[in-house]
């Protein structure tokens, strides 16, 4: 009975018909403690064995800031760089026909297949002084590999399908009527789309934008080989962390590992607020 | 006897009214003209060559620079051959253990309701957003030489980290959450009325499951599985910092990629990485595929 | 099987989804549960099917206490609003699945031919290899019942069985359960927000409202000798009109006339008449003055608005194109008007003035919510 369903599934909880719940619930809580829940609270611990004050001095060592602010910026400038053109490829995906449009559809999600090593070694080959794409821009004084801004680079490749797939569906979901309406309105088509169409699929582009800037964050695969891992220059965080571990600095290693964590975990409660806020705003059910 | 009028064929259209026309082939009011639409075209498509396929196109090409034999010599060679065993052995390990908890997960998840469900699916998915070097590092601080259980496991001669059991956790770490949500969302739309239904007909809890739910699930567990796979097989982040990088022993294929590549066997390097990359292609074949022919069986949230 | 229902009680969190319901089905019999969303129908209906546990009271098959047995051991056939026919299995498939999965196990034979039987049963000889997406909302309804009757159940349980099927196959498929009902004989229970098709169907009503049962009855007593207010406003339109009960003598408000009383009731009452209850009067009769604002002619029906002259309430009146006195009426038009029997409650505390319901009853929950 509808009026009923909210409690209703609350109390089921007490009896329910369905078998199984001890064994699968218990299954599940085993198994996600062993794999992620202790390991992880085991390097917060560990991490504590420094104390605030030495945890506090290995990430702000300048070489641990510089990589940190390598790993989180780049990320930050390769999800803007998604955030533009993956809403663009969505929308042309959605709206527009044209010649081999389901191969570029099924290739969108080749960062997601693609293993970060191979992705990694092809984009340093590619953007080196004497690769494919690297050779024209030499030329311009534009260097690429081994430069900050390969790792900006890696950093968009992975973050890549983000954007893209989250758009798409809610942009296939968009009524037209609301562009019909606005058009009959008056608005002209530059004004329909600021006004109209933007702020529906924002909230999809600002989730897509925070997976992909989380994702590439913690990239390593992808960015060591096109990084030229320079200290203060192109280190990245953690690269940073498994030259520590090599160093057998595991406390080191883990207060570093502990400050990545912490940034994710911030933005992962940011993606929860973003769904929450846009799930309220369209008043869609989950 | 002269013809119904309402019978024959209606005057044709002049050109522009016909169906494949322009004026009634999209509606005006909410399309862009034609030139705004070519360029949006291109350069989303100038976006993806750059980004996506010139780097694929690259490995294959960079792989095959010095000819077909160098390419089969740096494949048969011993130590990529233990790479490529080390890789399927830790996917058919890691995968499997990833599906069971997948389907427990979901079948807890969806079949019932109890306080902090949302909690637990954050919980599931946190290990997407753990940078993958992190999610080596928490093993090495448990098993490794000065770990917690360094100095217990090391009397009693078993070794977890830089060797095979070490990759493998580390493995699952990474893949952990890839079943379960494909599950997750199709089987909460699919409720329980089934399961209920084989209950009132006198199935037992088991054989409704196998009966009932895995066939109307079985092409998302399929879809989860492939990429979990897929994962599997090419994650380098975690599994580089727990295998201790032993040549013929516990080097995966994209640590041997690595390895070659830093000894500026560029040539070996790619071609180890084009095999690679043709998995990535097959999977994305795959996907494509399921996508295709089972859209509706997948779940409906992210797919169209 | 004859069910008895002994106090049961269920909450929801703090929701009082059945609260204290009392029912004895004889064996054989056809009952409809009706009432509107959130009264607590399905709820009865899935916990007599071992679906949900009732907090407390008893439920007793044939004479025996089944309320702490599971589902899969109460042989009870349930047929689900929107069927859960498995879609990966075929109508043939579906139907044997009951039998299938038992311990001891029919032959394959067997099997085969109970599934001819029952597909013979339903009308569907001949899709047996067909998969539910290929059936009509019509056919997958019959699957599900031929489904549910494999088992051979003690008892047959319905949820909203023709919700989700338009109006003509409604119509067919309901003449057509009757007739199986009635070649069957199986004890059958269904649950329904659709008062006609209750009082066509079913040889008792149980109306439902807030977990309560309101009352039970066949489909004449429900309709014309309503218990409570609740079933005389859910079974059809009505008008309600404040009166007086003196000395077993009835006034309605604004009039002088008195009608006979033999109601208990003495006080203030709310009169519930049903809009073809009312007729029209010659002026000198005994009634109540009236101008018409709106008359509709609907086949042999006519129906006319009108408002009263002492209150200015507005009630609704339901005619026989061959009332003379009906005919032609204009808006505008002096009428008077009489009821022919009517229903006496005492009168609601706070009433209030009868205007369109902003809430259709079967609203989904939340705009229900909202308009509380």
């Amino acid at each position: 009975m509808t009026a009923a369903t909210p409690s209703f599934q609350r109390a089921r909880r007490a009896r329910s018909v369905i078998p199984g719940f001890g064994l699968t619930m218990g299954f599940t809580l085993f198994y996600l403690s062993l794999i992620v829940l202790i390991p992880l609270a085991g390097v917060f611990f560990k991490s504590s064995q420094l104390g605030w004050d030495g945890f506090w001095h290995v990430v702000t060592h300048p070489r641990v800031l510089a990589a940190l602010k390598l790993s989180f910026g780049a990320a930050l400038i390769g999800a803007l760089i998604n955030a533009v053109f993956g809403t663009l490829v969505a929308w042309v995906f959605v709206r527009y026909r044209f010649f081999g449009k389901r191969f570029f559809d099924a290739v969108i999600d080749l960062p997601f297949a693609l293993p970060t090593a191979v992705a990694g070694i092809a984009l340093t080959a590619l953007y080196s002084a004497n690769g494919w794409v690297g050779q024209f821009l030499e030329p311009l004084g534009i260097k690429v590999a081994y430069t900050p801004l390969g790792v900006i680079l890696a950093c968009t490749f992975i973050g890549l399908p983000f954007v893209v797939r989250t758009v798409q569906p809610v942009l296939e979901e968009a009524e037209k009527e609301l562009e019909e309406a606005a058009a009959s309105l008056g608005a002209n088509r530059l004004q329909t789309i600021v006004r109209v169409i933007l702020p529906t699929i924002l909230p999809a582009i600002l989730t897509g934008f925070t997976l992909a800037f989380a994702r590439a964050a913690g990239e390593y695969g992808s960015i060591i080989f096109i990084a030229g891992n320079m200290p203060m220059v192109s280190e990245i965080a953690p690269l940073l962390i498994i030259i520590k571990l090599e160093e057998f600095d595991y406390a080191g290693a883990s207060a570093v590992a502990v400050a990545m964590l912490g940034l994710s975990l911030l933005l992962l409660l940011l993606i929860n607020g973003l769904q929450i806020w846009s799930r309220r705003r369209h008043g869609q059910k989950t | 006897m002269t013809a119904d009028a309402s019978l024959q064929d209606p005057p044709a259209l002049p050109p522009e009214f016909r169906p494949e026309g322009p004026l009634l082939h999209r509606n005006a009011a909410i399309s862009e003209p034609a030139w705004v639409q070519r360029i949006l075209i291109s350069l989303a498509l100038l976006f993806l060559l750059g980004f996506l396929l010139l780097p694929l196109i690259s490995v294959f090409a960079e792989a095959l620079r010095n000819g077909w034999v160098t390419y089969k010599d740096a494949l048969f060679e011993p130590d990529a051959i233990a790479a490529i065993k080390l890789t399927l052995l830790v996917a058919a390990l890691a995968v499997p253990l990833n599906l069971v908890f997948g389907i427990a997960a979901a079948w807890a998840i969806t079949k019932f309701e109890f306080r902090g469900k949302s909690v637990l699916i954050s919980l599931i998915d946190l290990p997407f957003s753990v940078s993958p070097v992190v999610a080596g590092v928490i093993y090495i601080m448990i098993f490794g030489r000065h770990g917690w259980a360094g100095p217990w496991l090391d009397e009693n001669d078993i070794k977890i980290v830089f060797a095979v059991p070490g990759i493998v956790l580390a493995t699952v770490f990474v893949t952990f959450p890839f079943v379960a949500r494909e599950l997750i969302p199709l089987m909460h739309e699919q409720g329980t009325d089934n399961e209920q239904a084989a209950l009132t007909l006198g199935a037992s809890g088991w054989k409704t499951f196998w009966h009932v739910t895995l066939p109307s699930i079985k092409w998302a567990l399929l879809y989860g599985v492939l990429l979990c796979s897929a994962r599997a097989m090419g994650e380098f982040g975690a599994v580089s910092v727990v295998s201790g990088h032993i040549r013929g022993q516990t080097n995966t294929m994209p640590l041997h990629v690595e390895i070659l590549y830093n000894e500026y066997q560029f040539a070996g390097a790619f071609a180890v990485a084009s095999i690679l990359a043709l998995f990535a292609l097959i999977t994305l074949a795959l996907k494509s595929y399921l996508e295709w022919r089972h859209g509706d069986e997948l779940a409906a949230t992210r797919r169209h | 099987m004859n069910i008895q229902i002994r106090g049961i009680h269920k909450a929801f969190a703090s929701f009082p989804a059945l609260d204290g319901v009392n029912l004895d089905i004889e064996s054989g019999e056809l009952i409809a549960l009706l009432g509107p969303s959130g009264s607590g129908k399905t709820t009865l209906l899935r916990t007599i099917a071992g679906l949900e546990f009732p907090d407390e009271g008893a439920i007793l098959f044939g004479g025996e206490d089944i309320a702490n047995r599971p589902v899969r051991e109460r042989g009870v056939g349930f047929v689900f609003q929107h069927y859960a026919l498995f879609k990966h299995m075929t109508v043939a498939e579906n139907i044997a699945f009951g039998l299938n999965v038992r311990k001891d196990r029919p032959s394959k034979e067997a099997i085969r031919q109970r599934v001819n039987e029952l597909l013979d049963l339903v009308q569907l000889s001949g899709l047996d290899k067909r998969y539910p997406t290929q059936l009509s909302g019509g056919q997958r309804q019959r699957v599900a019942l031929a489904r549910a009757l494999a088992i051979e159940p003690k008892v047959l349980l319905l949820d909203e069985p023709f919700g989700a099927l338009d109006a003509k196959v409604r119509k067919d498929l309901r003449r057509w359960l009757r007739e199986l009902h009635d070649k069957t004989g199986y004890t059958t229970i269904f649950v329904t927000h659709d008062q006609e098709e209750a009082l066509e169907l079913a040889d008792r009503v149980v109306v439902m409202n807030r977990g309560r049962i309101e009352q039970v009855g066949n489909n004449q007593q429900v309709y014309e000798q309503p218990a409570t207010p609740f079933v005389f406003d859910f079974l059809g339109s009505v008008n309600i009109l404040p009166g007086e009960v003196k000395n077993r003598e009835l006034r309605f408000e604004g009039s002088d006339d008195v009608w006979d009383s033999e109601s208990k009731e003495t006080g203030l009452v709310d009169i519930y008449v049903r809009p073809h209850d009312l007729q029209l009067v010659e002026a000198a009769a005994p009634g109540l003055d009236a101008q018409v604002t709106l008359v509709q002619r609907a086949g042999a029906v006519i129906r006319i608005s009108a408002n009263l002259a002492s209150s200015g309430e507005r009630i609704e009146l339901e005619l026989s194109h061959l009332d003379t006195l009906a005919r032609s009426r204009q808006p505008g038009d002096a009428i008077r008007v009489a009821p022919i029997t009517f229903g006496l409650f005492p009168r609601a505390p706070h009433r209030q003035p009868k205007t369109l319901p902003d809430v259709v009853p079967n609203a989904p929950a939340e705009s229900r919510e909202r308009a509380r």
